[in-house]
């Protein structure tokens, strides 16, 4: 249980399991409340959340930058039978995904705020995602890892079935069977690592995988001999995989994303993608690169070629589409794709080489801003078009507006911060996870870097139509009449598009936190 | 103590049947009494004998001139059964509560059920075993021919026919056993210790494994469950499927598993890749797990998908026998526990909630109905239900399944990737049936005109009984480690040590 360098730091109030706890309490509160009093639910949920947050900020204040290992750890034995002790703890990754979620949470819930049927309902299976979401960020033992992991399905897909567009009943469903569907593939390949290590626990597989005994000791575990010791290992590899491929998602696995992100309900989609999707991002640094480090090398040139496809398919996608939140769901698998691109880059193997490894450091720090940055634009995104559809009757289509700059400047110019943050302008946030995606990766895997700007420049293309198309050009009659901004969403509004300055100008605020684990990470790799 | 169990249910059914019958809450009281007594018995037992280990409940020579004795004995897997059987039994009365046709005797067949249910898992004389086994089958039959739904007397009758042909295999086999070990005892500690020759356990062992397997769902045995989990009425259902299937499971482990181990030895030889009974029963297993999830898939009605289901789960019990390895074992007694509650659980819903106020099971019926509006808690517990049936984290399937999977990897490794699609296949089933009973054409765009006559809500009973079930599936999910510390040393007892032979 003793991983290298453990912190000293572990501050024996339990933090993060109050941190896990808090939003279900919430859930369970705003439930008692009932349906009377919406706007009562709605108040209370929120302030449960800013708590969240508030708890949050005080973790990120006294978490220690420069410690190895987890801290605020718990411990407690829960199944000895099965060797499933209840660890959790973080890191500067486990922190940062943290501080996405208690941001991104409150955002999720303001733009519900026009929801009207089943309130209650709602705010709770909002509360209930946010549990799961922190469980998921601070496990470190897989058994309960996946037990939130897969919670999380049960909130998100009521929350896209019962609330959600014309199409949600099968988008719920597509969602549903391709995430279990992996998750399933992933359950089995853990349960076979589980026969041949008797541990679920991620720090201790983490130094099995780095002696290079994991793979081999389960191979010979298993004993197929239909397939040779190489192929076994590739096949768990695959399973394990194959459950956070489709949460990323990366192609092909990311057909369920886009209808699901259409059809759900606006202040959903903010969840799902500023929140949910990290959780499979968070997979791949947290299991897949210290267990499988080997494997991906073996088949790093597929891999890199599903990036790519990622990141230029989805972005000329994104051009093809006309409804705005299309647009940004393929938009979405975009910005994922660079991190995706930068991590196979960081898995491939340079044999020591000083200068490369520097650029993997810089590749790890651009894939931890991406996560974080990416999530805050596009969660900011759709609440600005959650305000379009409160405003319009639900539309959102690219075509049925023009020249709304005239009616609604304030909401221009805020929407076109948070758009040319997505677009990766220099001095918001959106630039500097991007550039050290590129900056890393182009050494690394020059070939795929280079094919991967295809998708900077089509992401480009789309944003200046979407301005052009929404804000610029004939202003339709029925628009004249549009309110702008209310001082509620303007004053909730500035600590957001001001963070995107902050981050854009001083990304320090959290390169200092998050810098020594994205450097650790790629350290511990073998033979990295 | 123990014993009371079945004493105290019998003399409850007795004095159900000497009761007045003008009271209807009497009658329920007293059932539901005998029941949460016997349940509280169980409890005690439970928390008191920590050990796991086998100790005598009860001894008395019977007929001592052929070895027979009244031998009640219990260790942790009897245990864990027994408490299963206390929860349900109340649930059941609670589901129970609206049934107003010849009350008296629903309720006194029903106590007796549980009195025999009882008396097999404590049973440690095999002609003890026998006869509550077969006293298990009389209440069965009226159950269902009396208060049950779609074409009962044939699915009573069918039940009952397999019931017997199953114990008539079973009776040959042990008395086999009997005379073989001389004639002199009945007890299964004493069988167990004899050493049978391989020969006679290659063929006694099957015999007795699908005796019993016809009772636990054993495909291809299997085509009673369905239709007669379909026509019993609520309570009778949720114990058939919840608890009877499992004393199946229960003979497979304690009786055949243990008489006959070496049954379970490779023959040699291989038919078509199989080289023993026990291949053969986990590849059977496997079929069953995969057949009764694709068969539910496409069921029409919501009742029949529910006892496919059930089909499906049992399929992962007989399964986690087979791996012979200590976490597939204990996996399968954990997986007897889980699928008993949300057995009930599920079919507390759609047999009580859902099917007594809609009068119909025809999924595309439901569906017009909105009952996610209608009856929101009937709703929110088939969610709850069919999430913990999927096998979702943190509830009773999930840890049954994750060891029995692990105890699979162990031993049959190339089975795994059917059990996987049988997974996946377990959610698809349990989200259609949910979609299209619950939630068909569910936005909030959609308004709903209120309907002339609105569903009666959902009562009392019915919401403690859900809850009970509920509350234990999760206990059972997230503290394995309570049901795992009196299992596991109950399965390193004497009694398995001729399976342990194989190595675990």
């Amino acid at each position: 249980m003793e991983g290298p360098g453990m912190t000293q730091d572990m501050n024996s109030f339990p933090w993060l399991t109050i941190l896990t706890l808090l939003p279900l309490v919430g859930a369970l509160a705003v439930l008692a409340l009932g349906g009377r009093n919406k706007a009562l639910v709605r108040w209370t949920a929120l302030a449960f959340s800013a708590i969240s947050l508030l708890i949050t900020l005080v973790l990120w204040h006294s978490f220690n930058s420069a410690a190895d290992g987890f801290q605020f750890q718990e411990l407690h034995a829960w199944i000895p039978s099965l060797n499933v002790s209840y660890r959790v703890g973080i890191d500067g990754l486990g922190l940062l995904m943290l501080l996405l979620t208690s941001i991104v949470v409150p955002i999720g819930m303001l733009a519900s705020w026009q929801i009207e049927q089943r309130v209650p309902l709602y705010f709770a299976l909002v509360l209930m995602l946010q549990t799961c979401l922190v469980g998921t960020f601070t496990a470190l033992n897989f058994f309960h890892w996946f037990i939130f992991w897969e919670l999380a399905l049960i909130p998100a897909f009521f929350l896209v079935r019962l609330w959600g567009g014309s199409g949600s009943a099968r988008a719920a469903m597509q969602f549903l069977v391709y995430t279990m569907v992996g998750s399933v593939a992933m359950l089995l390949s853990f349960l076979a690592i589980f026969l041949t290590t008797k541990t679920f626990d991620f720090t201790e597989l983490a130094t099995l995988a780095q002696n290079g005994t994991l793979m081999p000791a389960v191979v010979a575990k298993l004993g197929w001999h239909l397939l040779t010791p190489g192929h076994v290992a590739l096949v768990i590899f695959f399973g394990a995989f194959l459950g956070f491929a489709v949460k990323v998602p990366l192609f092909p696995f990311h057909t369920w994303l886009p209808s699901t992100y259409a059809e759900a309900p606006s202040g959903t989609t903010i969840l799902l993608t500023g929140a949910m999707s990290k959780m499979g991002m968070y997979g791949f640094l947290r299991i897949l690169l210290p267990l499988f480090g080997a494997e991906m090398q073996r088949v790093l040139t597929p891999l890199l070629w599903l990036a790519v496809a990622t990141v230029v398919l989805s972005a000329y996608t994104a051009w093809a589409q006309k409804d705005l939140k299309r647009i940004f769901a393929y938009s979405s698998i975009n910005h994922l794709g660079y991190c995706l691109l930068a991590f196979f880059a960081v898995v491939k193997f340079t044999g020591g080489d000083t200068a490369l490894t520097a650029q993997k450091f810089a590749a790890m720090n651009g894939i931890f801003l991406q996560m974080f940055n990416h999530g805050l634009t596009a969660a900011t995104l759709f609440w600005f078009i959650a305000m379009l559809e409160k405003r319009t009757g639900g539309m959102r289509g690219l075509d049925d507006f023009g020249g709304l700059r005239k009616v609604v400047p304030v909401f221009t110019g805020l929407m076109g911060i948070a758009l040319f943050s997505s677009l990766g302008l220099p001095g918001l946030n959106g630039f500097i996870g991007e550039f050290l995606i590129f900056k890393g990766s182009f050494p690394l895997v020059t070939w795929a870097t280079s094919l991967s700007v295809i998708g900077l420049l089509i992401t480009a293309i789309f944003i200046l139509g979407v301005i052009q198309r929404v804000f610029s050009g004939p202003l339709k009659e029925k628009w004249a009449q549009l309110p702008d901004l209310t001082l509620g969403e303007r004053l909730s509004l500035v600590p957001v598009i001001g963070l995107m300055f902050a981050l854009g100008l001083y990304p320090q605020l959290i390169l200092g936190v998050v810098n020594h684990t994205a450097i650790q990470m790629a350290i511990h790799l073998r033979n990295f | 103590m123990l014993a009371w169990t079945i004493y105290i249910s019998f003399l409850g059914a007795l004095a159900l049947l000497l009761l007045p019958s003008r009271s209807a809450a009497l009658v329920r009281t007293l059932a539901l009494a005998t029941t949460l007594v016997t349940f509280a018995i169980t409890l005690t037992a439970f928390l008191q004998h920590r050990s796991g280990e086998m100790f005598t409940v009860v001894d008395y020579p019977w007929i001592s001139s052929m070895g027979i004795h009244f031998s009640l004995k219990a260790d942790g897997i009897s245990l864990t059964l027994l408490l299963l059987t206390g929860v349900i039994g109340v649930c059941g009365v609670l589901f129970s509560w609206d049934v107003d046709h010849r009350i008296k005797e629903f309720f006194a067949f029903y106590l007796v059920l549980i009195g025999a249910v009882y008396g097999v898992f404590l049973s440690f004389d095999l002609f003890l075993l026998f006869v509550f086994y077969e006293i298990v089958v009389i209440p069965k039959y009226f159950l269902i021919a009396i208060w049950g739904s779609t074409r009962r007397e044939y699915a009573a009758m069918k039940l009952v026919l397999y019931s017997f042909i199953g114990s008539a295999m079973v009776l040959v086999g042990l008395i086999a056993a009997y005379v073989v070990a001389g004639s002199r005892s009945t007890s299964l500690g004493d069988l167990a210790g004899y050493q049978y020759s391989p020969h006679f356990q290659m063929w006694a062992f099957p015999l007795v494994f699908v005796g019993f397997g016809v009772l636990a769902g054993l495909w291809p045995f299997h085509t009673w469950a369905p239709t007669g989990h379909v026509a019993a009425p609520t309570a009778a259902s949720m114990l058939l499927a919840g608890v009877v299937m499992k004393l199946g499971a229960y003979g497979c482990l304690r009786v055949a598993m243990t008489l006959f181990p070496l049954g379970l030895a490779p023959w040699g030889f291989h038919v078509l890749g199989l080289g023993s009974w026990r291949d053969i029963f986990a590849v059977l297993a496997v079929i069953g797990i995969l057949y009764g999830a694709l068969v539910a898939l496409v069921q029409k009605d919501f009742k029949f998908v529910i006892g496919y289901s059930s089909i499906s789960h049992m399929g992962f019990i007989l399964l986690g026998l087979m791996t012979l390895n200590q976490i597939g074992l204990s996996g399968a007694v954990v997986q007897m526990v889980s699928h008993g509650i949300l057995a009930g659980l599920l079919f507390g819903v759609v047999g009580r909630m859902v099917y007594s106020r809609t009068h119909t099971r025809d999924l595309p019926a439901l569906g017009p109905m909105h009952l996610n509006k209608a009856l929101p808690f009937a709703a929110f517990t088939f969610v709850i239900a069919g999430m913990a049936s999927m096998g979702l984290p943190g509830f009773s399937g999930f840890a049954a399944e994750l060891m029995i999977l692990i105890g699979v990897w162990h031993s049959y490794p190339t089975l795994i990737l059917f059990v996987g699609i049988g997974l996946i296949a377990g959610v698809a089933y349990i989200w259609r049936a949910m979609q299209q009973a619950f939630f068909a054409g569910s936005t909030p765009a959609a308004s709903v005109a209120p309907p002339d006559h609105p569903l009666p809500p959902i009562t009392f009973p019915e919401k403690l009984g859900a809850g009970i079930l509920i509350c234990s599936s999760v206990i059972v999910g997230t503290f394995p480690q309570i049901f795992l510390n009196v299992i596991h040393p109950a399965l390193n007892s004497p009694l398995f040590q001729g399976l342990r032979k194989g190595g675990w």
